[in-house]
Order: C-alpha cells, then structure tokens, then sequence
C-alpha cells in the first residue's frame, strides 16, 4: 500500500520532471531547426553565386537577377560601427553620472527613465526618425557639415550629398545609437556598483578626485561587464529592423558621403522579403542566415567572455 | 599647479557625464513629446470603432479596430503559447537541471535567444509555417510572437525561481513532499509575483514587434478572427500607413503610435513598481 503510493509519487514526479526538460529544450530545438531551415532555404542562392563572391559583389539587379551581399552587409556593419562610436561615451556618462554623481533620491528616476527608452517599440523609433530627426538633421548638422568639411579638398565629397530628405547612413546610425545607449548604459550601471566600496574609499583617503577614482578603479574593476556590454549593444544594433528600414533609405547604390541613403541587410529583408521569388527570396534568406550566424556568434562571444572575467575575478 | 589641473579635470569629465545623461533624458522627452504632439489629435472614437476605409474617401472616417483587435488576438496566442512552456522550462533550467551541464547550456542559448533579431524569426516562421501552407496567416504570427517571447519567460522564470531559499526546499521535502510537488506548491507560489512581472515585461516586449509579423500574419484590410488568413496587426498597419502618401493614414499611424506606446511604457511601470514592492522591501 505504502509502496504503492511512493511509486506514484515517484511516477508523477518523474512524468513532470520530462515535461520540464522538454519545454527547455525547446530553445535547443528552435535554434538548430533556424540553422537547418534558413540554410536550406539559401542553397539555390548558394549554389549560383559561390558564397565568398556573393560577400564581394556588389551588384543588386532584379533584370539581371544577380544579387551580392556587400552593401547590405557594409551597410548594417558601418550602421552598427557608427551607433557603437555614439552611443559607448554618451552611456558611460549617463552610468558615471547614475552611480557617482545623482542624488539619491534622484537615481530610480532617472534609470528608469534611461530604461524606459529601451521599451519604446523599433517602429516608433523609425517614425520618428523618418518625420522628425531626418529633416531635422538635413536642416542642421548635415548643412553644416557640408558647407564647412565639405569643401576641404579630397575628404570634402565624403561629407556632400546629392540625395534630399535626410535620410542616410549618419541619421541611421544617430537613430541606432540613440536605442543601444539604455543597454549599455544599464549593464555599465550594474558593473559600476559591484565595484567594493572599500577599494573606492582608499583611493579618496589618498586624495583622488571623484573622476580618478572613476577612471583608476570603478573602470579597471568593471572593465569586464562594460565591453560585455558593448558586445550586446553590438548584436541588438545588427540585427535592428524596423527604425533602420525607416530611416536609412534603401538604395542599392555606392555610397560616396556619410549623408547618403544606403541599404542594411535587415531593411533590404523588410523591403523586398514580400514580393520576393526564386532566386532574389533565396538571396534573402542567405542574408537572414548570415546575419543570423553573425548575431548568434556576437552574442556568444559577449557570454563566454563575461563569465570568464567573473570566474578570475572570484 | 597640479593639483588645479586635476580638479579642472574632474569638473570637465562630471560635467560631460551629466551632459551625457542630459542627452540621453532630452531624447527620451523629444521622442514623447513628438509622438504625444502628432498623434494626440488624431485620437478619437472612430479609430477603435470603424475598420480601414480607403484613403481617398476624405467624408468617411476610417479607423484601426480591425488592427486593434488582430493585435490583442496575435498577443494573446502568442502568450498561451510562450507562458505555459516558458514556466516548465525555466523550472528545469532552475531545479532538475540546475547542477547540470545541459542545464547551463539551454540557459546560455536562452539569454542568447533573447538578443535574437526579431525579423530572422520573421524569416524562419515564412519558411515553416507560410511558404509550406501555402499563404501568411494569423497562426504564423503568433507563432513568430511566441518564439521571441519564450526565452524572455524561461530566463526570468529560472531566475526568479533562484531566488527562492534553498532552505525552503528542504523544509518542505522534511515534510515528505515529493518534488514536482513542492515546485508548484512552494516554489512557483514562492516565486510568483516574479513570475508575473516576467509575462508582463514578455507581452511588453512583443506588443511592439513588427519585423516578425511582417512575413507571418502580413496584414488585412478588414476584421477577421480567422487564424488561418493573414490577420492585422496594429504594428505591420502602422508601418503600411506611415510609409503611405495620404495624409490621412500618417496621422491615424501616428495615433496608433502613440497608443501603442503608451501602452508598452505603462506595462514596463507596472513590471518595474512590482519587482519593487516585492523584492526591495
């Protein structure tokens, strides 16, 4: 009778305790069947362009039915290059100013504030952009610019542009930094406060000043988590869709100026996954493969990376 | 001399952080402000009222509901799905498979997973559920929603499981209570305010979405509970209408904007103001 029931026991346990397994395996199982199915959809693309010349061509043509993958794939990683050369000191200063310097009654507020701008949806982001920001940039910084740099001999026509409505690279990676600031600014918060409290209190006994102890031991001490950090912020600004299919203005052409519309391999996706068949749907899937595995592996590096630095710090 | 340099140095470097964060809150207001300035007029019955009406018609009001409710209906299977396996598997990432390799691995995966773009779901959704059956359907979409929601609630169920003291395991197994028992007795109860916050952080997250959908459910110009047709969706008709040339469209996209916004910053509040009260106190 006793043993009867402990069997059940048993039974029931080990009946919920395969439901749980299988439920967690599921992210195994998503992950290799996007590895098998984006790969097999790419083969046809593959197979009639060679992968490394498809990295290295350039051109886009629907009547010629030749698709290269170098813009879309320059212009996500300058996009990305761009956001990350923006968007890494303006975080670092919201994280120092959290930690360091905010009162205290101060601090919620303003990191949930800085927070908040990470929930705001990618699409807004991009209406914004496209409304708001681009003209805006037009009208501002890019005549500026264009009219001081740009009639400086042979770096001049890298800052002109023939192309009206603000939409270019620069305004797409303003959009870009402006979205990965809260991820790194976050992560660099959390470091910074795991910083001993006792290591920052000998260095203002010896007389530092509040940015010293910042820069000789919160940085050093928290080294680790910032550029695991950035390595995040690099994936999330990859693999970002619908702000950058607003903004960056889709054009399959050279790009001669930081002010020109150019193509990302996500807005391309956004743009022509639809209508797309035979070998320019294929092309497209190899683009989502290849952003996929570029993603896949960013991130991963980021992981391993940060906990390594946690186990020798321990 | 250089004791002045440093402090000049010191003022410099903290004015420009506070400069930084500056930035950071002046982008946050102008981005409201914007969509609040754009969008608030544009608010009114007729948009949760009357589905799409073509653009040309200027003396007919046309509005959203067709979208409104396509969006709630894709968000709500996408959560029976996703909260439902993300709970298990979080309990096995925690307890069964806590000390184990597997265990760890699935958990890297997941918080890799979570950094997934949003639109390669779009793309591996097309392949299995779209091009196979033959069209975009309802289905497809909140299967897309589902996948990018199921490491966020497998992460935060493992973690906030870990939470709970291991001590309370022990009394309850002193007590006889076999395991898978004392998970959904002890545990998740433990572990449950967590556990909601983490759903409510997961919808957040995937109200916003538009990549995924765009190739899953695409999008419908009338109401339709049929997930087996292509569905609307508040997002996908945002973008169809922002990227159109009737002024008319931009305007209601922008009022969409704003509601949908507001609604994803709110459930953020609620997520955040909950971890609070529950665990900080």
């Amino acid at each position: 009778m006793k043993n009867k029931k402990r069997n059940q026991k048993n039974t029931s346990n080990a009946v919920f305790k395969f439901l749980t397994f299988f439920a967690s395996s599921l992210t195994i199982v998503i992950i290799i069947s996007m590895i098998i199915s984006l790969f097999y959809q790419s083969i046809p693309a593959i197979q009639k362009f060679g992968f490394v010349d498809f990295i290295f061509t350039r051109e886009w043509s629907f009547n010629k039915d030749i698709y290269g993958a170098f813009r879309p794939l320059s212009g996500t990683i300058l996009t990305s290059i761009g956001a990350l050369l923006l968007a890494i000191p303006i975080a670092l200063g919201i994280a120092i100013f959290i930690t360091e310097i905010c009162p205290a009654f101060l601090r919620n507020i303003i990191s949930s504030a800085i927070e908040l701008l990470a929930a705001i949806p990618s699409i807004i982001y991009g209406m914004w952009g496209l409304f708001t920001l681009a003209p805006l940039i037009e009208g501002t910084v890019q005549k500026a610019v264009s009219s001081t740099i740009g009639l400086l001999p042979v770096i001049g026509p890298m800052f002109q542009s023939e192309y009206a409505g603000g939409v270019s690279i620069f305004t797409a990676s303003i959009v870009l930094s402006i979205m990965v600031i809260p991820f790194i600014a976050a992560i660099a918060r959390d470091t910074f406060t795991q910083t001993p409290d006792i290591l920052k209190e000998s260095a203002y006994g010896l007389g530092a000043t509040k940015w010293e102890v910042v820069r000789y031991i919160v940085l050093p001490y928290s080294k680790t988590g910032v550029q695991s950090g950035i390595i995040i912020a690099a994936g999330r600004a990859l693999g970002e869709t619908m702000a950058i299919a607003y903004v960056i203005g889709n054009r399959h052409g050279p790009l001669n100026s930081i002010f020109d519309p150019y193509t990302t391999i996500t807005s391309v996706l956004a743009n022509e996954f639809n209508e797309a068949v035979g070998t320019q749907l294929s092309t497209l899937f190899l683009l989502a493969f290849i952003l996929f595995i570029a993603n896949f592996i960013t991130l991963a590096i980021a992981k391993i990376y940060s906990r390594r630095g946690l186990s020798n710090e321990l | 001399m250089n004791y002045k340099l440093r402090k000049i140095k010191n003022v410099v470097v903290l004015s420009l952080s506070v400069g930084a964060t500056g930035i950071g809150l002046f982008f946050l207001g102008f981005i409201l402000f914007d969509l609040i300035s754009k969008g608030f007029s544009s608010i009114n019955i007729e948009l949760f009222t009357v589905d799409q009406t073509p653009p040309i018609l200027d003396d007919v009001k046309g509005g959203l509901r067709h979208a409104f409710i396509g969006q709630i209906i894709l968000t709500v299977v996408a959560t029976l799905i996703a909260v439902p396996l993300g709970l298990l598997g979080g309990t096995y990432l925690a307890e069964y498979g806590r000390h184990k390799r597997i265990g760890r691995v699935i958990s890297m995966l997941a918080d890799i997973s979570v950094s997934m773009p949003s639109i390669i779901v779009g793309t591996f959704v097309y392949a299995i559920l779209v091009k196979p059956l033959g069209g975009y359907n309802g289905f497809a979409g909140a299967i897309a929603l589902a996948i990018i929601m199921l490491p966020v609630i497998t992460r935060t169920t493992e973690e906030m499981l870990k939470l709970v003291p291991w001590t309370l395991r022990e009394a309850a197994f002193a007590l006889g209570a076999s395991y898978n028992n004392l998970i959904v007795k002890v545990v998740w109860r433990g572990a449950a305010t967590g556990i909601f916050t983490g759903v409510l952080l997961a919808i957040a997250r995937v109200a916003g979405e538009t990549a995924p959908l765009l190739f899953t459910s695409f999008n419908n110009t009338q109401l339709s509970f049929d997930l087996t047709k292509p569905m609307p969706s508040l997002t996908v008709s945002i973008y169809q209408y922002a990227s159109s040339p009737y002024s008319s469209w931009i305007n209601m996209a922008w009022a969409a904007a704003l509601i949908i916004t507001v609604a994803i910053l709110i459930l953020n509040l609620i997520g955040k103001w909950l971890i609070n009260w529950r665990y900080k106190s």
